[in-house]
């Protein structure tokens, strides 16, 4: 046994109102960039719909995740280590940008600019890939609310699998959302195709990430990832990928879209693995028993042997506690209502769902019988073939048994409580028919259904003696670093080179340069973003308004604002330094170069 | 040895070749972030998926082909056997073929960052720059295969027997300037052109040469950082030294 703990999340389906926060809000935090306009480390699909990138589930297309060769052997389903080097030149299964969406922003400028006319001006669309007018026919969430069906839908790989006859009567009958981040897979194949190995598993909590410094833009980890949550940055030419937000979860905080999410639905926590047991749980043969195989390789954290052997393998004792309180556990083991997410991909995925009942309650709810007695619920999903079969095709390579399990017992919670609710005696029958006690089934509707913040989230922080070993952590002096302020900012040989600046540095200090500007398109303005990465919800981010002109002299710029918590700009966006405009040295105050107006972004671009 | 002679095929050499070196090592420090392909198949793949694979292969040969005439001295050749002519023939024959593949995959490439409006919108100053050396050195290298040792313009030249000295010379610290001045104008414009692109070489895309995976083959699948990884990347502060303890090797 060789315990290794993993960072893992549950998400609750049922909950999600298809917001699009997390998105929004991961993406204010990370890729808020040029290069990454396309790339969405969070996104919420809403099924049946095509996914993103478009068609990303149809494997026999994209080839990516594992597959077993005939003698039983996984093989990265793009080919072996020799073909993956033999196609190197050209990545034969990598999506194009139309799989994703061309990027776009709109010619503002235009509708103040334009001379008197006859028409009113309007605000073109331009590409931020070829800088021309564009038609937009696409975008992250254009089969939104399944807008376009059944067009659009009928082109889900998932709803392919499912028969014909289905297809009609579906769209009629449900709808709900997938939220995706990156799966932070105990067997990744993103990091199996990296020619470089330059994505890693982060062995103290398994979070997935692709070293920057060591990435060299040989882009088959795109492919290799069945889930396409690996994003090739155009501007840099280096992948990148969701992180866990792993700076905040290393002070034990949650991650960005977790944190942000309206329906509550993100459990994060620690699961205890057995390291040795992965290869062989991801081999077996029969893909539907991968669901079962995966949780067997999970460690009981109340196990007094496993405990032994996680202090033994250096596991910290507040981190093993912490796994025994980890909701994840909780969810997939204990209760067993989550179920992973295309589980056929045979990368052994992190990320967990619980699928949502809401379908069946919504067609029991419209036949005027009651919705939340256990006898129409249960009928219902013993009848409502289809939601239960595409759920399968999502979370348990098709089978059926284990996603009518989890719906039953979710039904079951749902009138068992209404009885409590409502004042009534409790039906002890009702947990027993779904093979609970009643004590359980309590507990498990107070984490799904009230789910406080320190139960959804139990995350232990990294340890300082490990500080070293995790990324860089902000513990550090941020401007400790090979060649120090001043550097950054984009060298000589294009976008990005030159000396990059160290997460802690670009997000806990929250570089002033960075944080001024409001036009996307310009790359020599790249840099500048507002950062939602640290923002704890209080003041306001410095940068997230323009200057205000004129009130906003100098002499008002002091580094500290009246509440210490805002951080004013100096309004030339960024300082030239002398080796282009890098890094200022945090913590001196900004050197309240007087606004300049609309110009203020040309003179940032000039050093560069 | 003149001083023409010298400056031509000693100096500006050396000098380039110590530009190559250092400027990669220098890159490296400076920029491994920026050390990367710059892959822009993700804008473009119907022409990348026949051009790259075209040019890299063909350069790859090419770069091959010179290892063998630029390396391997004709006895060493002749000493296992294979007679001068022979090695001739499947020296052009593999060369032209090789270099014609180079030369058309380098020409759609070159067709399509000017033609595919985002690959020409992130095409940098540097990447025109190399492009027209590069083209350079890889048209003058295939007009000495083909118009010297094909069409015999201008009589026979066996390379073998005077840049390939030369060539080797240099890297013994024994230059011989005074074989490539005998050289043909074709050769020492090929040559010239090479030891410009040389000295361009690290401060270009053409850094992801070197750090062409094939270690790939060999290394585990899933590659994990554990912490024991960094211990020692940088002093620990006064007080917080680590304490050996006896630790599970994973
Ligand atoms: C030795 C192994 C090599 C590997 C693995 C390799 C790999 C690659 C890759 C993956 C790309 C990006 C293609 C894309 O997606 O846009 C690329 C581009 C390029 N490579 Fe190589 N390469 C190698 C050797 C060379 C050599 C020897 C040269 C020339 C001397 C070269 C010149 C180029 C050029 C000019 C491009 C840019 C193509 C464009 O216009 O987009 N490569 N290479
Ligand atoms: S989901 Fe994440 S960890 Fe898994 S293969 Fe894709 S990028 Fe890698
Ligand atoms: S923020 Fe929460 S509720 Fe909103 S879309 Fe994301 S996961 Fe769903």
């Amino acid at each position: 046994m060789r315990v290794m703990a993993q960072m893992s999340m549950v998400m609750n389906l049922d909950k999600c109102i298809g917001c699009h926060t997390c998105s929004v809000t991961c993406k204010q935090a990370w890729t808020n960039r040029t290069g990454t306009e396309y790339v969405w480390f969070n996104n919420v699909e809403t099924r049946p719909g095509q996914g993103y990138p478009r068609t990303y589930e149809d494997q026999e297309k994209w080839e990516g995740g594992w597959t077993l060769t005939k003698n039983g052997r996984l093989r990265l389903k793009a080919g072996g280590r020799l073909k993956n080097l033999m196609t190197i030149f050209a990545s034969p299964k990598q999506p194009s940008i139309d799989e994703y969406y061309e990027p776009w922003t709109y010619d503002y400028e235009n509708l103040t600019n334009a001379p008197l006319q006859e028409h009113t001006p309007v605000a073109r669309p331009k590409s931020l890939l070829s800088g021309q007018d564009m038609n937009v026919t696409w975008s992250a969430n254009w089969d939104d609310d399944l807008g376009g069906s059944p067009a659009l839908a009928a082109a889900d790989p998932v709803l392919a699998k499912i028969s014909d006859k289905v297809k009609l009567e579906f769209e009629q009958t449900f709808m709900f959302y997938l939220p995706r981040i990156c799966e932070h897979c105990l067997n990744p194949s993103c990091a199996a195709s990296c020619p470089s190995g330059a994505i890693y598993k982060r062995s103290e909590d398994g979070i997935v990430l692709v070293d920057q410094d060591a990435c060299r833009g040989w882009r088959k980890c795109v492919t290799g990832c069945p889930y396409k949550k690996v994003y090739f940055n155009h501007r840099t030419g280096k992948a990148e990928k969701c992180t866990f937000c792993f700076p905040r979860i290393e002070v034990g905080l949650p991650t960005v879209c977790s944190e942000t999410c309206v329906g509550r639905l993100r459990y994060i926590g620690l699961v205890l693995y057995d390291a040795d047991r992965v290869l062989e749980a991801a081999s077996v043969t029969d893909e539907r028993e991968l669901l079962a195989s995966q949780r067997s390789v999970f460690l009981d954290p109340n196990d007094p042997a496993v405990v032994r052997e996680a202090e033994a393998a250096g596991i910290p004792r507040d981190w093993v506690e912490a796994a025994q309180r980890s909701p994840i556990w909780a969810l997939i083991n204990k209760y067993e209502v989550a179920l992973p997410l295309h589980p056929e991909y045979r990368t052994m995925p992190m990320v967990w769902y619980i699928p949502p009942l809401s379908p069946v309650v919504d067609v029991v709810a419209e036949t005027g019988e009651d919705a939340e007695d256990p006898g129409n619920l249960f009928a219902a999903i013993d009848t409502l073939r289809i939601p239960v079969e595409y759920l399968a095709e999502l979370f348990t390579a098709g089978d059926t048994v284990p996603v009518t399990a989890v719906l039953k017992r979710l039904a079951a919670m749902r009138s068992y409580m209404r009885d409590l609710n409502m004042g009534r005696d409790a039906d002890a029958s009702i947990p027993a028919s779904v093979g609970m006690d009643e004590a359980s089934m309590y507990e498990m509707y107070r984490l799904l259904a009230l789910a406080k913040y320190d139960e959804r989230y139990v995350i232990p922080s990294a340890h300082a003696e490990q500080a070293h070993g995790l990324e860089e952590l902000a513990t550090e002096c941020s401007l400790d670093y090979d060649g120090g302020p001043g550097m950054g900012g984009s060298g000589p040989f294009g976008e990005g080179s030159g000396v990059n600046d160290p997460i802690a540095v670009e997000n806990f200090h929250m570089l002033r340069q960075r944080q001024t500007t409001d036009t996307v398109a310009d790359p020599s303005t790249r840099k500048a973003r507002v950062n939602l990465l640290s923002w704890d919800g209080k003041g306001a981010p410095a940068g997230l308004f323009p200057p205000r002109s004129g009130t906003d002299g100098p002499h008002l710029r002091d580094p500290e604002g009246p509440s210490g918590e805002t951080q004013p700009l100096p309004a030339g966006g960024s300082v030239p330094g002398p080796a282009g405009t890098g890094t200022e040295p945090t913590g001196t105050p900004p050197t309240g170069t007087p606004p300049t107006g609309p110009a203020r972004d040309d003179d940032a671009g000039a050093g560069r | 040895m003149n001083t023409t002679e010298t400056l031509l095929w000693v100096v500006i050499p050396y000098v380039c070749l110590a530009v190559f070196v250092l400027g990669h090592v220098w890159r490296y420090r400076y920029d491994k972030f920026g050390w990367t392909t710059r892959s822009s198949q993700l804008y473009e793949s119907r022409l990348l998926r026949w051009a790259s694979p075209l040019f890299h292969f063909g350069i790859l040969a090419v770069f091959l082909g010179h290892v063998m005439g630029l390396g391997v001295p004709k006895s060493w050749t002749e000493a296992v056997g294979i007679s001068a002519e022979a090695y001739h023939v499947m020296a052009v024959g593999i060369g032209a073929i090789a270099g014609l593949c180079t030369l058309v995959g380098m020409v759609l490439l070159i067709y399509r960052r000017r033609t595919v409006g985002p690959v020409f919108r992130a095409t940098t100053r540097m990447d025109k720059l190399m492009y027209l050396v590069l083209a350079v050195v890889i048209f003058l290298g295939l007009w000495n295969t083909v118009a010297g040792s094909v069409l015999n313009l201008g009589g026979y030249y066996d390379y073998r027997d005077g840049v390939s000295v030369w060539f080797r010379s240099i890297f013994l610290f024994q230059p011989h300037p005074e074989l490539m001045a005998a050289a043909p104008l074709g050769f020492q414009l090929h040559g010239m052109a090479a030891m410009l692109l040389f000295a361009l070489w690290p401060f270009t895309r053409l850094v992801h040469v070197f750090s062409a995976p094939v270690f790939y083959l060999w290394r585990p699948y899933v590659v994990y950082r554990s912490r024991s990884d960094r211990y020692g990347a940088r002093a620990a502060r006064p007080g917080w030294e680590r304490v050996d303890r006896p630790q599970k090797v994973r």
